[in-house]
């Protein structure tokens, strides 16, 4: 378990803000730090990861003390034990795939083990191309895989996939989830997509006005278990038509485009670009097995 | 006609123990000023740049005082340790190393403030000191820039004067330059020589700025 303490200046642009933050982390939960861009989210990120310095408090990680103020102690990020991963993904321009990845291990032996890492991700013919020869996707893959190997107990992810095109971010998304669960880690994760919190954390905690302003399951800080609906998915809007006296909403969820109406009071303060739960619960919806050969 | 090489032979070994000597103090100095807090750089900066703006006379002048046997520090030198700088070889090094400094230390401090600052927090979250992500992450990705300042450092030795002349004077085979040995020549109306020595520099030049520029575009794509 982690126990955090907090406080930090933070230069915004409506002026000067002090972060505060007070919550514990449990162990092997993955928990998610959502909010608007300059909300302060990574800031908390990394204050817990050793690579920005708290104005004061504390962090405890289990019986280590890694920050305290009052007493002086601040552990470097290299001695933390942990995993970073970067929006910008930050793979060493100078090292190919392999390289990068024997650089995390350092001196140790575990050529075999990278072999098989990058094998199990499809990436093992690539291992000697050097990272601005592969795409976005790829690079944040090895990104990941790099911030895993030393086995950290803990795994910090800012923004990893914010970079990514659709597809691209539903697949890392999957794996990242599965490495959580297979490595029991506990991991911490910065976003400000939705969808993407809704999927894979266990607790969110809303960062708004320099503090955590709610904490709770997905369900419960966003509001869905309100709704008494059998269906209820987040979307993005991507185009409302009028149309005589309604108006026909095309909304993205997930990969998919729904198309449904809406009265003009329903939609008076959405538009285009908005993220808007989509529900229903008046009709029976017609399961099938769906065959992926097809 | 035969020329007297030696000026040219020691233009270039005073360029090449400069530019080594250089090397060894810009990367340390460069890092510091690239990722030190701003109170300390705000000193040091205009410091190391102002051989840019100073006549070289203005640099030399000061540096014969300093080591003269007259002063303190070239006196305490001269009685404990035997050692005299002015218008020797070793004078002109230290004046070159100061002269050519700003050529060294800002292409490397600003190719380590243009890497993003991510690449090195990276190298720290997998656990690695300071000192291993300088010589494996960060010196392997600003090349061209380490390559700049090699390059640059040494061809402003090779073509300087001022400095050269005020603290080392034109004595041959010890501080007689090419740059100097042509201003001799010319004063004495050898006109040949000087346009030899001439020559010889300006082939120089062109030929290490070329190779330069070519390296660099090359290297360039790796990012």
């Amino acid at each position: 378990m982690i126990e955090v303490s907090l406080t930090k200046k933070l230069v915004t642009a409506s002026g000067i803000v002090v972060l505060t933050a007070d919550f514990t982390i449990r162990e092997n939960e993955f928990i998610t730090f959502f909010g608007e861009s300059g909300a302060g989210k990574t800031t908390i990120l990394r204050m817990l990861a050793g690579l920005t310095k708290p104005d004061a408090g504390f962090i405890r990680a289990g019986d280590e003390v890694w920050f305290d103020s009052s007493k002086g102690i601040d552990w470097p990020v290299q001695k933390r034990n942990i995993g970073f991963v970067f929006q910008d993904y930050s793979l060493f321009p100078n090292m190919t795939i392999e390289q990068n990845l024997e650089f995390a291990l350092g001196g140790k032996s575990g050529k075999e083990r990278i072999k098989e890492l990058l094998a199990t991700v499809n990436m093992l013919g690539l291992k000697d191309r050097r990272p601005h020869q592969l795409s976005g996707g790829q690079n944040q893959r090895v990104a990941i895989l790099r911030a895993i190997l030393r086995q950290p107990k803990l795994l910090f992810l800012d923004e990893p996939f914010s970079a990514l095109d659709l597809d691209m971010r539903l697949r890392l998304q999957e794996e990242v989830f599965q490495i959580h669960r297979k490595f029991a880690m506990t991991t911490v994760f910065v976003s400000h997509h939705i969808t993407e919190v809704f999927k894979l954390s266990d607790r969110v905690m809303v960062i708004e006005g320099g503090r955590i302003s709610r904490a709770g399951s997905p369900g419960e800080v966003f509001g869905e278990n309100r709704l008494s609906s059998k269906f209820s998915f987040i979307g993005e809007v991507a185009e409302i038509i009028r149309d005589d006296v309604v108006n026909i909403l095309t909304i993205l969820i997930g990969s998919n485009l729904v198309r449904t109406v809406a009265s003009d009071e329903e939609i008076h303060d959405i538009q285009p670009g908005d993220k808007v739960f989509v529900s229903s619960k008046a009709f029976n919806p017609i399961v099938m097995k769906y065959n992926s050969a097809k | 006609m035969t020329f007297d090489f030696n000026p040219l032979f020691l233009t270039f070994q005073l360029a090449a123990v400069t530019t080594v000597i250089l090397l060894v103090i810009g990367i340390p100095l460069a890092y510091w000023l690239a990722f030190s807090p701003r109170k300390w750089r705000s000193i040091i900066e205009p410091l190391v740049s102002m051989p840019l703006v100073l006549p070289p006379t203005v640099l030399g002048f000061y540096l014969l005082l300093l080591f003269s046997p007259k002063y303190p520090l070239g006196n305490f030198l001269e009685t404990y340790f035997n050692v005299r700088v002015v218008f020797t070889f070793w004078g002109l090094i230290i004046g070159s190393i100061i002269f050519s400094l700003p050529f060294m230390v800002n292409p490397i401090k600003s190719g380590f403030q243009n890497l993003p600052k991510s690449l090195s927090e990276a190298a720290y979250a997998l656990g690695k000191s300071p000192g291993e992500t300088l010589l494996k992450v960060l010196l392997p990705n600003i090349k061209p820039a380490v390559l700049t300042g090699i390059v640059m450092s040494f061809a402003h030795t090779v073509g300087e004067f001022g400095v050269v002349l005020m603290i080392g004077g034109n004595i041959p085979g010890e501080t007689r330059v090419a740059s100097i040995a042509i201003f001799s020549e010319v004063e004495a109306l050898n006109y040949p020589a000087a346009n030899f020595y001439s020559l010889v520099l300006v082939t120089t030049a062109f030929v290490i700025l070329f190779l330069l520029y070519h390296w660099n575009r090359k290297s360039v794509k790796i990012f």
